[in-house]
Order: C-alpha cells, then sequence, then structure tokens
C-alpha cells in the first residue's frame, strides 16, 4: 500500500536541518501502525509526506502503487482528496459549517451533488453515531463529537489510508479511549491506519508500532 | 456552480458586519462617481448652452474687393465665389470638416395673411444647421435637406420666434409664407441660441440662386475645423486659405481686401480648455474614489483572507485545487462589489436624475444657467457597471493570490 525508498527531507530555514536521513518503509494495506517519536525526530514531517502536504528531496513514494513525487499544487489536491483522510489533534473543522457540511467538504470538492454528498456525509454521521448532531456547529459540541465529526469527514471520499496526527492529544483519558475505539473499528473494517504520536497509550493500541529517531527508523515492534 | 454561491454565502452570513463594510465603501465610492460624473455632465451641459456654436471652431470667408493692382488687373476689383469653392478648398485642406455656401439678402419682407416682418433671407445647404446649431426640435418639421437643393424647391425654415409673429399660436409646417411677391412653403421651425431679434430664414442655396441673382456667387463661405488647437496653426491656417484664394482669383496674397476670413478659434480655444478641464477634474477625482473604493475592498479581502488561511488549509487538505481557492474568493468580492456597488450606482442616478427634475423646474423657460441635466446617460451606466465588475475580480485577486499560496501544513499549525 505505502512503499518509501530512502526518503530525504532538509529544511532550509537559515541553516539547513537535515530531518529525514533516508527513511525505508512498507506499510501493507489494512494495517494499524502507530509512528512514534519524540519532537524533533521527524514524525511530524513523515506524516506531512505521507499525506501529500510537504515535499521530500530524494527517493521514492509509492502509494496505491502511484509515484507521489514532483506533483504540481492541483495533481497533489486531487491526490489528498482521493487517497487520504486527515483525523488531526486540533479537529480542524471549519467552524461557520455545521457537522454535515463539513463531513462533505470532500466530496464538494469531487463535484458530488450537494443533495448526493449530504446523504454519503449523513450516512458516515450516523456510523459515528452522531446523526442527531448532524445540524450542530462545532462550537457547540464537545471534543470527542468534534473528533468523531472528523473522522467521520476523514472516511467520507473513502480513502486508501487515514493519517492521523496525535487524535487524542487534545481528549481527555476517557473521550481517548473512545477515540481510540472508533479507529481500531475503522481499522478493523480494513481501513489502513496511520497515527503519528508520543503517547504510549495511544500506541499500544496500535497493532504495529515504528519507532522514529533523529530522522531514522528505529526498532520496529508488534503489538500482537 | 450553485454550489459555490452557497458556499460564499454561508462566508458572507457568517461576517455579516464585515460585508457589509465593505460594501458600503464600494457602494460610496460608486456613488459619489456617478454624482460627479453627473454633475460633470451638468456643468458640461450648461456651458455647451451658453457658449452656444463656439464649441466648434468655425471659419467665415467673405468675398470683398482688391486694393492692390495685380498681375495687370486694376484694383478695385469685385471677387466672385463659385460653386466650385467648396471643392477647391476641401481638396488644399484636410483640416476643413462640414462646409456650407450661402447666399444673403438682407431686409426681405416676409408675409403670411396680414402679418409681416423683416428678416434676412439665408440660401443655404443641410450641413449649415449643423455648423451654428440650428435646432429642429420633434413635431416641428424639419431642416433643408438634399432634394430640396437638387429640386430648387420653394421651401423655407423660420426662426421660432419668427413663427410666433406670423402664426401665433397656429401650426405653421404646411404654410405658404410669401417673400418678395413669391410663396414659400414652410417646412420647419428652428431654435438656436441667437438672441437676435430677427433672426434669418433659410431658403435652399439653389434656389436663392435662381431666384436672387444666378450671376453673383456665393455671399459667405462657412466652415468648421478639425485638429487646429492653437493660436499659432490658427494664424497659420488662415493666411494659407487667404494664399488658396489669392491664387484662385488671382489677386495680391499680401491684399487683406481680396477675400475677408475671419475664425472663432480664439473663442473656441477657451471652450476646449474650459471642457478639458471639467473633462480631466471629473476623471482625476472618478477614478481616485474608485480606486480609494477598490483598496478598500482588497485591503478588507486580504484581511478576511489572514483570518481564513487555516479554513483554506483545511480546504487544501481536504482536496481544494489552488483554482478552486482563487475562484471561492475572487466570486465573493465580485458579488459583495458588484451587489453594492449596484445599489450605490442605482441611488447615484436616482439623485442625479431628481436634481435634473427641480432644476429643469426652478429654471424659467429660455433662460440660461450654468448647471443643466446634471445625469448620466446609459453608455456610463454600462462602462460603470464594467468597472465595477473589472473593481471586484481586482479587489479579491491580490488576497485571492495570497490564499492560494498558503501552505497547508502551515496553514494547520496556525492558531
Amino acid at each position: 500500500m505505502i512503499t518509501l525508498k530512502n526518503i530525504n527531507k532538509t529544511y532550509n530555514n537559515g541553516s539547513p536541518l537535515h530531518v529525514l536521513k533516508g527513511i525505508d518503509l512498507i506499510i501493507e494495506k489494512g494495517e494499524f501502525v502507530s509512528i512514534m517519536g519524540a519532537s524533533g525526530s521527524g514524525k511530524s514531517t513523515l506524516l506531512n509526506i505521507l499525506g501529500i502536504l510537504d515535499n521530500y528531496d530524494d527517493g521514492e513514494y509509492y502509494l496505491n502503487k502511484v509515484l507521489i513525487k514532483n506533483l504540481t499544487e492541483t495533481q497533489s489536491a486531487v491526490y489528498r482528496n482521493k487517497m487520504i483522510g486527515f483525523v488531526f489533534q486540533s479537529f480542524n473543522l471549519i467552524s461557520f459549517k455545521n457537522a454535515l457540511e463539513n463531513v462533505a467538504l470532500p466530496l464538494y470538492y469531487q463535484n458530488i451533488s450537494r443533495k448526493k454528498r449530504n446523504l454519503i456525509a449523513m450516512e458516515y454521521l450516523d456510523k459515528l453515531g452522531l446523526k442527531d448532531w448532524a445540524q450542530h456547529m462545532p462550537n457547540e459540541m464537545s471534543g470527542g463529537q468534534k473528533q468523531r465529526v472528523a473522522i467521520a469527514r476523514a472516511l467520507v471520499a473513502k480513502p486508501q489510508v487515514i493519517l492521523a496526527d496525535e487524535p487524542t492529544g487534545a481528549l481527555d483519558s476517557k473521550t481517548s479511549v473512545e477515540v481510540m475505539e472508533i479507529l481500531k473499528e475503522v481499522n478493523a473494517d480494513g481501513m489502513t491506519m496511520i497515527i503519528v504520536t508520543h503517547d504510549p497509550e495511544v500506541s499500544r493500541k496500535t497493532r504495529k508500532i515504528i519507532h522514529i529517531k533523529d530522522g531514522v527508523i528505529g526498532n520496529i515492534t508488534n503489538n500482537d | 456552480m450553485f454550489d459555490i454561491w452557497q458556499e460564499i454565502f454561508s462566508t458572507i452570513k457568517k461576517n455579516k458586519l464585515r460585508t457589509f463594510l465593505t460594501g458600503f465603501a464600494m457602494a460610496w465610492g460608486i456613488f459619489i462617481l456617478i454624482i460627479l460624473l453627473g454633475s460633470g455632465n451638468g456643468l458640461k451641459n450648461g456651458s455647451i448652452q451658453s457658449y452656444g456654436s463656439s464649441q466648434k471652431n468655425i471659419m467665415y470667408l467673405w468675398p470683398g474687393r482688391t486694393s492692390i493692382p495685380y498681375k495687370g488687373f486694376q484694383k478695385g476689383r469685385r471677387i466672385k465665389f463659385e460653386d466650385d469653392e467648396e471643392s477647391y478648398l476641401k481638396r488644399r485642406f484636410g483640416e476643413i470638416d462640414v462646409f456650407a455656401s450661402v447666399i444673403e439678402k438682407y431686409s426681405m419682407v416676409i408675409s403670411y395673411g396680414q402679418e409681416y416682418s423683416t428678416v434676412t433671407v439665408s440660401g443655404t445647404q443641410p450641413s449649415y444647421a449643423f455648423i451654428n446649431n440650428l435646432e429642429v426640435k420633434a413635431n416641428n418639421g424639419r431642416f433643408l435637406n438634399e432634394m430640396d437643393l437638387l429640386e430648387k424647391r420653394k421651401v423655407i425654415v423660420i426662426h421660432r420666434k419668427l413663427s410666433d409673429l406670423l402664426f401665433k399660436a397656429n401650426n405653421p409646417i404646411g404654410e405658404y409664407v410669401v417673400v418678395n411677391k413669391i410663396a414659400y412653403k414652410v417646412v420647419g421651425v428652428y431654435d438656436d441660441d441667437n438672441t437676435n431679434d430677427t433672426p434669418p430664414v433659410y431658403i435652399p442655396y439653389t434656389t436663392a440662386k435662381v431666384i436672387f441673382d444666378p450671376t453673383a456667387g456665393s455671399s459667405e463661405l462657412v466652415f468648421t475645423l478639425d485638429g487646429i488647437t492653437t493660436e499659432q496653426q490658427g494664424e497659420d491656417f488662415e493666411s494659407s486659405v487667404r494664399n488658396a484664394e489669392a491664387e484662385k482669383h488671382t489677386f495680391d496674397p499680401t491684399d487683406r481686401r481680396g477675400v475677408y476670413v475671419w475664425n472663432m478659434l480664439a473663442d473656441y480655444l477657451q471652450t476646449l480648455n474650459v471642457f478639458g478641464a471639467i473633462n480631466s477634474f471629473i476623471w482625476v477625482i472618478g477614478i481616485g474614489t474608485l480606486i480609494a473604493g477598490i483598496v478598500g475592498v482588497s485591503n478588507i479581502m486580504l484581511i478576511t483572507v489572514k483570518e481564513r488561511t487555516k479554513e483554506f488549509g483545511i480546504r487544501k487538505a481536504l482536496g481544494a485545487s489552488p483554482f478552486s481557492i482563487l475562484k471561492l474568493i475572487v466570486l465573493e468580492a465580485l458579488l459583495v462589489t458588484g451587489f453594492f456597488g449596484y445599489i450605490g450606482m442605482v441611488a447615484g442616478v436616482g439623485i442625479t436624475e431628481l436634481l435634473a427634475k427641480i432644476l429643469e423646474n426652478s429654471t424659467p423657460e429660455g433662460e440660461m444657467s450654468v448647471f443643466s441635466n446634471p445625469t448620466v446617460d446609459l453608455p456610463i451606466v454600462i462602462s460603470a457597471t464594467l468597472v465595477l465588475v473589472i473593481a471586484g475580480i481586482l479587489a479579491g485577486y491580490f488576497p485571492a493570490r495570497k490564499a492560494v499560496k498558503i501552505k497547508p501544513i502551515e496553514a494547520l499549525r496556525y492558531e
């Protein structure tokens, strides 16, 4: 599903900062993986590259057998839309849109009619138990609810992979457990799931932990 | 297409006050522009009325008698304007625009029934009406036309004052008046800016020639000039015309009495300057106002983009193409400028029309006013609409370009 070959990334802000120093990684379809590392280890950069939010300097990144390299803004927008679902620590819902509209947004960029995309979005909200909250604005919802809306939004375009960046970082421990359960269920339905975290509680719930340190992959542990 | 409007409406609804303030700036800009253009037009219309025919550069030629012997001719020889003067002068001088020859007879008695008056009869061509700003208003018949000249018709165009004198309140069109024992059919009543008590009557040039004296030439040549805008050019042109006439009629070019030349250049230049000043004044102020409006909208859109950095980042992460972001902002700017600009335009047109009504009612008939009919016409309204659209696109484009450059990672980190 995901193949990284010798990925290198250097930031040139003042003095060059070599963040990723040759990452080789293969993630199969349906895996439930967490990427762990201290801050500054390069895990966020790796996630951005996986999510086609950032470019890399050297190496090759294949997503579902497609080489993701040197894409134009427009091309990467299309790939992000069709292949990747994002879940962020700070939810990143659009504040002036209600839950339903937020979930339907990726479909808007696929030029699906309003009626149809609202229907699909409602289906996903229902799956996450938020049917009654469809017309609520983000600021009327709790953190856990917001994250569930964000998960619904990540799923709605039927992507190849879900990338979650500290999905429980802004939630209390009880809600964290709930959200992790949801992600686990989504994975059980066959969705490839990659979670970036520094929280051992979270990574323990995934099936494979990839440790990253100083821009290189360290040991990989299996949880089963 | 409908969807993107819904997207835009939802952001506008979210930011009602900001949208209103932006829009108000735009509406105000356009409102002031329309008022200015209207006032400028009013000033212009007023000046046209008071300047009258001096808005054209007109040159007159009259035949005289030579005062210097030349090439064997005695002095005191009478110069005669032939019928080929027009083609001769036009061939020589590209500056000549509209040309008319005139045969004038002074102190002719014109009568209708028991009423009579003494007038100057001018035999002339249809172009004369344009040169001297003679206006035949609706329902007042017509001026002379080419058929009148071709058939040497006995038709006559009289001034409103004469019409009032001879016909009182009756309609003169189609009636016959008698001049020197010959009956002429009245085909038109003209108005002009002439304050003369006994304005001339007009008959076809060819008719006048046949009736008055077939062997006498024109008593006056009159034409408008194009492209002469300085005093020096005027003087040079005048002497060229004098030389050309001297050559044609074989008299000494230095003889000032062979042909009299007079030209309204000084008046014309003054008028030109006044209109030029009015026009540039309006344009400078108008464009300034508009730019202020555009910059205002653009500025607020720029702040909007900054505020919405995170939103655009989210949209991009979810698969919004750069073009769709650009479209979103430009269309929003276009909608706001277009809608409010239109309101401003309608208000401006309404006010100018109202002012025109009030002015029209308060100015007594026949009296001059510096300010007249201060309204804008359709082409200006259409171009103002066009300007609105362009302003909207401009106001949106620069902020939009900034939004497009937002990198999703940076935007998502932005709190």
